[in-house]
C-alpha cells in the first residue's frame, strides 16, 4: 500500500475508547459485581521468611457474614502451571497460593476471608491470628550477595571477539559499578479478580486485569485441570499494567479456587500494599562496566557483567545486556547475566525489562568513557556507531540512531552545551545538559484477526488481545478502516475477551508490529467472502466472477459500475454478515537484525542554595519505523519518560533490614514523578517505516521511551554538578555530600 | 476497618456529650482517620461526625486577630483573602501540602491533629511506642530517611510532625479554642503538640472527649513579609523533607521582628525561637541568616538516613530568609 494514499495509519487519531473510559461506562475487573456475589480478603504474611506456626481463625469465623477461611491446611488440591512461554502457560511465580506453610517474602498471602461484603472480609481478616517461625529475611541484593553466589543465566550470556584482554591492552579504559533498586510497577488499577464458577456447566468466568486475557485463560485451565473452552477470561479495560500483568499471579488462582469451592462468584481486590509484594516488580541490578576505546574513541573492549535480586521462588533474570551487545560498534565484547536470591516476592518484566536498567549503566559509562578520551557524549556515540549487529553480524532491518543523535542534538541546542561541569548557569540554577541513546528489539508474535462486516454497514473488528491503556482499540480501527477504506467511525473493535480469535499478550512493545497485518489479511478475507455473497445465485452481481469487483470506500461493484454497499449486498441475500479471519505468523526474516532507536536529549536544573534538583526539559528522538498514530505514540513516549524519570529519581522499594517488611508501600511513600515534575516535553519521531519488518514498517513504541532516559538524567545531573551517581534513584543527599560533610 | 458507632451531632455541646467513655474519635475530613482505620491502625468503637457543627467561618476578632473555624477546609482557609493579604506564609503552607482533592477535604482542625507517617506507626505490626506503648521503637534502627525528625526527638520516637499548615501557625503565633465536658478553654498553639519524650503515644494536650473549636491566629506584625519554603524530592504530594516558615520586618536596614519555623525535621512543628533571638537588630544578610540557621539545628540529632536533613533544613530557613527580605 503506497503510504501517500493512507488515510488512518500515520494519522494522529483520538482514542476510540476514550468516550467510554471518560463516562465511566468502561468497566474493570472489579467493576463487575455478579448476582449472588461473595468478596475475598487476604491474609498477608508479615514475616519475611520462614514457616506458619499455627492459623487461628476461630474468632474471624465468628464474625458477621464470613462465609470460608482458606489456608494452607483448607484449600483445594490445583495443579501447578508447565510455566511455559510458547504453550501461554507462563507464570513467574510457580508457587500455588497456600501450597504450604512456608513463608518466602513478606506479604506473601497465608489465608483468605470470604463474606458477604467487602468490608466484611476486611474486618475478618484483620482477625485471622497468625503465629509463626520466622528465620532472618534478606532483602537487600548487596547482603543476598554475601550469602549466596550468583546462578548464571548460561542462555543469555554473549561473548565475541577477546573482551578482557582488549580491554587490558588498550590506551583508554573505564571501569565502574552501578546500582539500581528494585522498582514496583504502580498501575492506577490494582489487581483484581472477580472469579464465578458455574458447577453446572463446568465453566469459569473470570473477569481478571491481565495483559494477556488467552495466557491467564490457558494457565488457570492448566492449574484447574480443565479444557480451554470451559474458562473464558475477560479484560476489556485495564488501567494499566506495566508488565505486572503479563502473567498469572496467586490472587487470580486463589479467587478461582474460592468460586469453585463455594459455587458463588468471588471478587478478590490486591490491596495497594501487596501491590508491592505478590504481584512482581522490577529486581534490583549491580552491574560491572568496562569500556576500553583506542586514542581515536573507537571502543575496543565492552563488558557488561550482572547480577539481580530474584526471589527464593524462581529465577528470573534481568537482561541488562541485552541492548549493550549491539547498540555500538565493538569487536570484543561480553554481556552476562546472574540472579540471586531473597526474601521478596518474584521479579517480572517491568516497562523494557533488562533494557532500562541496562541502559542506565551502559549510557553511564559511554558518557564517562567520552569524558576519558575528551570527546563531546554525542560525537562519541556517533564515532562508535554502526549499522549492523555485532552480536548477530547482521545488518540491521532500518536504523536511524544517528539521526536520532544529529537532528535530536540540533532541535535541543546541544552546540549551545559548555563541556565543564557546572559551567551553565540560570540565577540560582545550574544547568546540566545529558543525552542516552535508547534501545529496543522490534518485537513480533504470531496474531490472528477477525474482521465482520455487517448487515448494518458497521465493520466489527475482534480479537483476544488487549488495549492496556496504550490504544491498541484505535490503531486496529486504524487498520482495518485502512484497509477496507471505510469512516473510522464505522469501525467498531472488541478485545480482551478469550473466546475471541486468538490474539497476542500485550507485551514487549508487540502488539501493533503483529496485530496490523492480521487485520487487514482479515479485512481483505472479509470483503473476498462479501463478494462470494454478491456473485452467488440471487446476489446483485450474480453473472459476475470475483475477479471483476472490486471493493472501494466501503462498497462493491464493478470498475466504473454500480457500486452497492455492504449492507445492500448483505440484505439483498437476507445475510447477517460476511467474516474474514486471518491468522499471521511472529516469524521474522533471517537477513537482518530488527530493533528501534533513539536518543534522549535531557536538562536539569539544580539549585545548590536549597538542594533542590528538577528535570526541566526532556528531547526524545524516537526511531521506530512507521508511526500509526502519532498521537497516542507520542503519549506513549511521555508516559515512558515519565517512569524513566521516576527511575532515576525517585522510585525504590524498601524493606525493613530486620523484619522484611516493606516500608514505603503506598502512593504517598514511594514516589512516582507527580504532574508538577513532569518536563517541558518534545518528543520527535523520525518517521522511517521498516518495511524490511513488516509491511506496515511499524515496530511498536511502548517501551523504547523508557530506556536510556535515566543514563541521561545521571549524565546530566553530572554535568550540573560534577557528582557521577552510578546508584539510582539518585537522591538529593547523595549531591549534598559536601554539604553534609561541612555539617560534619 | 471494624465496626464502630457512629452519631452526626448537630451542636459542638452535643458533640462534646455524645462521647460515651469508649474510645472515640471526632470525624471532619476523614484525610488521616479513615486511612488509618482501614489499615486497622486506629480503632475507636465510637465515631463522632463533626461535620455538621457550626465551624467553618473565618473571621477577624475585635483585637485584629483571625479566628478559623475547626471544618474550614485547607482550600478554603489558603484562598481566603485576609489569609493571603495578612499570612501568606499560612496561604503558602496550605497550598503545599497534599493534593488539591486531599485540600478540599482536609479541615483545619483535622490538619492540627494529623498523625505521623512514620511507617512502622502506619504498618500495624512493627514494634512502635506511638501505636503499641512500650513495644519499641522500629525507626530509630530502621529506614528513616523521609518522615523521620532530626529535632525532638527521643528514645522511644522520631517520628516528625508532617503538617505545613501547623509550622505556618507555628510561626505565626496562635491560640487553639477546645470544647470538653468541663468547658472551654485555650491553649497555646506552641502547647499544643507535645514530644515524644518517654510517652510518644501522648501527641497533644487535649484532654479526653475535648473538641477543637476553632484556631485563633495572632494579629499579623506589623511591615513583616512571610513566606514558605518547603523541600522534598519531587515537586509535589510529598511531606517535607524539610520546611521552613518565617516571618521578618526590616526598618533602617535592621531586623525588627523574625519567627521561624520548620517542618519535616521536628517531632512537632518546629518553633526556633533562639535563631529568631540572633536576628534580632542584625541587617538582613546571608551571614546573619546562616548563622540564624546554625543555632536552629544546633540540638538535632541525626539518624541513619536522615542527616542529610540537617544541612538541608538550614538552606530551607536560609533561603526562606532571604526570599522574606529581598
Amino acid at each position: 500500500m503506497s503510504e501517500s494514499n493512507q488515510r488512518y495509519i500515520g494519522q494522529a487519531r483520538p482514542r476510540i475508547d476514550g468516550p467510554k473510559k471518560l463516562s465511566g461506562e468502561a468497566r474493570y475487573a472489579a467493576d463487575h459485581h455478579l448476582p449472588d456475589m461473595t468478596y475475598a480478603y487476604g491474609v498477608f504474611s508479615t514475616i519475611a521468611s520462614g514457616r506458619i506456626n499455627d492459623i487461628d481463625t476461630s474468632a474471624a469465623e465468628a464474625m458477621p457474614g464470613v462465609i470460608d477461611i482458606f489456608h494452607h491446611d483448607r484449600f483445594p488440591s490445583l495443579h501447578r502451571s508447565p510455566d511455559n512461554f510458547a504453550n501461554g502457560t507462563k507464570v513467574d511465580e510457580p508457587r500455588l497460593p497456600f501450597e504450604d506453610d512456608r513463608i518466602y517474602y513478606a506479604g506473601q498471602f497465608v489465608a483468605m476471608v470470604v463474606a458477604e461484603s467487602f468490608e466484611q472480609a476486611r474486618a475478618a481478616a484483620y482477625e485471622v491470628q497468625v503465629s509463626y517461625r520466622p528465620d532472618t529475611p534478606i532483602t537487600r541484593l548487596e547482603e543476598a550477595l554475601e550469602q549466596h553466589k550468583p546462578t548464571p543465566d548460561e542462555g543469555s550470556r554473549h561473548e565475541r571477539g577477546n573482551p578482557d584482554s582488549a580491554w587490558k591492552k588498550a590506551p583508554q579504559r573505564i571501569e565502574a559499578v552501578y546500582n539500581t533498586a528494585m522498582e514496583t510497577h504502580n498501575p492506577m488499577e490494582m489487581h483484581a479478580s472477580t472469579a464465578a464458577w458455574d458447577g453446572q456447566s463446568g465453566r469459569l468466568v473470570l473477569y481478571e486485569s491481565t495483559q494477556g486475557v488467552v495466557f491467564t485463560r490457558n494457565t488457570i485451565a492448566r492449574m484447574f485441570g480443565l479444557l480451554q473452552d470451559k474458562v473464558e477470561v475477560k479484560a476489556p479495560f485495564i488501567g494499566s499494567g506495566f508488565g505486572g500483568k503479563l502473567f498469572v499471579w496467586p490472587h487470580a488462582v486463589a479467587a478461582c479456587a474460592a468460586t469453585r469451592s463455594l459455587g458463588r462468584p468471588v471478587q478478590l481486590m490486591v490491596p495497594r500494599a501487596q501491590m508491592f509484594t505478590t504481584t512482581g516488580h522490577r529486581p534490583a541490578t549491580r552491574q560491572t562496566l568496562k569500556l576500553a576505546t583506542d586514542a581515536d574513541g573507537r571502543l575496543q573492549a565492552v563488558i557488561h557483567d550482572s547480577v539481580n535480586s530474584t526471589s527464593m521462588l524462581a529465577d528470573v533474570p534481568e537482561l541488562c545486556g541485552r541492548c549493550t551487545k549491539s547498540l555500538y560498534a565493538c569487536d570484543n565484547l561480553r554481556v552476562s547475566h546472574a540472579t540471586v536470591p531473597m526474601n521478596c516476592g518474584t521479579p517480572t518484566a517491568m516497562r523494557a525489562p533488562g533494557a532500562a536498567p541496562g541502559l542506565f549503566a551502559l549510557e553511564s559509562a559511554m558518557d564517562e568513557m567520552a569524558e576519558a578520551v575528551g570527546m563531546d557524549p554525542v560525537a562519541f556515540r556517533l564515532r562508535n556507531y554502526t549499522e549492523r549487529d555485532g552480536s548477530q553480524d547482521l545488518p540491521f532491518s532500518s536504523i536511524h540512531l544517528k539521526q536520532a543523535l544529529e537532528e535530536g542534538a540540533r532541535r535541543f541546542g546541544w552546540e549551545k552545551r559548555t563541556a565543564k561541569p557546572g559551567s551553565m548557569r540560570d540565577g540560582d540554577e545550574i544547568l546540566g545538559w545529558g543525552v542516552a541513546a535508547c534501545n529496543w528489539e522490534a518485537l513480533k508474535v504470531d496474531a490472528k484477526a477477525q474482521v465482520t462486516l455487517q448487515a448494518d454497514d458497521r465493520v466489527l473488528v475482534s480479537c483476544a488481545t488487549q488495549d492496556i491503556g496504550t490504544g491498541t482499540y484505535t490503531v486496529i480501527a486504524q487498520g482495518a478502516a485502512e484497509a477496507l477504506g471505510v469512516p473510522i467511525e464505522s469501525i467498531d473493535v472488541e478485545l480482551g475477551d478469550s473466546r475471541y480469535i486468538y490474539g497476542p499478550l500485550s507485551g514487549g512493545s508487540w502488539v501493533t508490529a503483529s496485530i496490523l497485518p492480521a487485520v487487514a489479511q482479515a479485512a481483505r478475507a472479509a470483503v473476498e467472502e462479501l463478494k462470494g455473497y454478491a456473485i452467488a445465485r440471487g446476489g446483485p452481481f450474480e453473472s459476475r466472477k470475483k475477479d471483476d469487483l472490486s471493493f472501494e470506500n466501503g462498497a462493491l461493484g464493478v470498475k466504473g459500475g454500480e457500486m452497492l454497499s455492504v449492507a445492500e449486498i448483505l440484505q439483498a441475500r437476507r445475510l447477517a454478515n460476511a467474516v474474514g479471519e486471518a491468522s499471521t505468523s511472529g516469524e521474522l526474516g533471517k537477513a537482518y537484525s530488527y530493533r528501534s532507536f533513539g536518543a534522549h536529549f535531557v536538562e536539569v536544573r539544580w539549585d545548590p542554595g536549597i538542594s533542590r534538583l528538577r528535570v526541566s526539559h526532556v528531547l526524545s528522538a524516537i526511531d521506530v519505523g512507521k508511526v500509526v498514530n502519532p498521537r497516542t505514540a507520542a503519549n506513549q513516549v511521555e508516559g515512558a519518560v515519565a517512569m524513566g524519570l521516576g527511575m532515576a529519581l525517585f522510585e525504590h522499594t524498601e524493606f525493613d533490614q530486620a523484619s522484611g517488611l516493606p516500608v514505603n508501600n503506598d502512593y504517598a511513600e514511594y514516589l512516582v514523578p507527580s504532574h508538577a515534575d513532569f518536563p517541558d516535553m518534545e518528543v520527535m519521531f523520525l518517521h522511517y517505516p521498516d518495511y524490511n519488518f513488516t509491511s506496515e514498517g511499524a515496530r511498536g513504541v511502548g517501551e523504547i521511551g523508557t530506556t536510556g532516559l535515566a543514563g541521561a538524567v545521571a549524565n546530566a545531573i553530572y554535568h550540573a554538578t560534577g557528582k557521577r551517581i552510578r546508584d539510582i534513584p539518585i537522591r538529593l543527599e547523595q549531591l549534598m555530600v559536601d554539604d553534609l560533610a561541612a555539617t560534619g | 476497618m471494624r465496626n464502630f458507632s457512629y452519631q452526626r451531632p448537630e451542636s459542638n455541646h452535643a458533640a462534646v456529650r455524645a462521647r460515651e467513655g469508649r474510645s472515640t474519635m471526632f470525624l471532619a475530613g476523614g484525610t488521616t482517620l479513615l486511612d488509618l482505620m482501614k489499615l486497622d491502625v486506629m480503632r475507636p468503637e465510637q465515631v463522632i461526625d463533626v461535620n455538621r457543627l457550626p465551624l467553618d467561618k473565618v473571621k477577624k476578632t475585635a483585637d485584629g486577630r483571625l479566628e478559623i473555624g475547626a471544618l474550614v477546609s485547607n482550600t478554603a482557609l489558603a484562598q481566603h483573602p485576609e489569609v493571603k493579604t495578612h499570612y501568606p506564609v499560612l496561604s503558602q503552607a496550605l497550598l503545599s501540602g497534599a493534593s488539591t482533592s486531599l485540600r478540599n477535604k482536609a479541615t483545619t482542625g483535622g490538619n492540627v491533629m494529623q498523625r505521623v507517617r512514620c511507617h512502622y506507626f502506619r504498618d500495624g505490626v512493627s514494634p512502635c511506642n506511638k501505636r503499641e506503648p512500650g513495644s519499641g521503637c522500629s525507626a530509630i534502627n530502621g529506614m528513616n530517611r523521609s518522615v523521620h525528625a532530626v529535632l525532638g526527638t527521643s528514645d522511644q520516637c522520631i517520628a516528625a510532625h508532617p503538617s505545613d499548615m501547623c509550622v505556618a501557625m507555628a510561626a505565626i503565633g496562635a491560640t487553639v479554642l477546645v470544647n470538653g465536658p468541663s468547658g472551654s478553654r485555650e491553649i497555646d498553639f506552641l502547647d499544643f503538640h507535645q514530644l515524644p519524650g518517654e510517652t510518644p503515644y501522648n501527641e497533644h494536650a487535649l484532654r479526653p472527649g475535648e473538641l477543637i473549636t476553632h484556631v485563633v491566629l495572632d494579629a499579623p506584625a506589623d511591615g513583616a513579609r512571610s513566606t514558605y519554603l518547603k523541600l522534598r524530592d519531587r515537586a509535589s504530594y510529598q511531606f517535607a523533607l524539610a520546611s521552613s516558615g518565617v516571618i521578618v520586618a526590616v526598618q533602617d536596614n535592621r531586623i525588627q521582628h523574625a519567627r521561624i519555623a520548620m517542618g519535616g525535621v521536628g517531632t512537632k512543628p518546629w518553633r526556633a525561637a533562639n535563631a529568631e533571638q540572633s536576628l534580632l537588630g542584625q541587617p538582613p544578610g546571608r551571614e546573619v541568616f546562616s548563622r540564624a540557621a546554625d543555632i536552629a539545628f544546633e540540638n538535632a540529632r541525626p539518624y541513619a538516613h536522615n542527616a542529610f536533613k540537617i544541612p538541608l533544613g538550614k538552606q530551607a530557613v536560609i533561603r526562606s530568609l532571604i526570599t522574606a527580605t529581598s
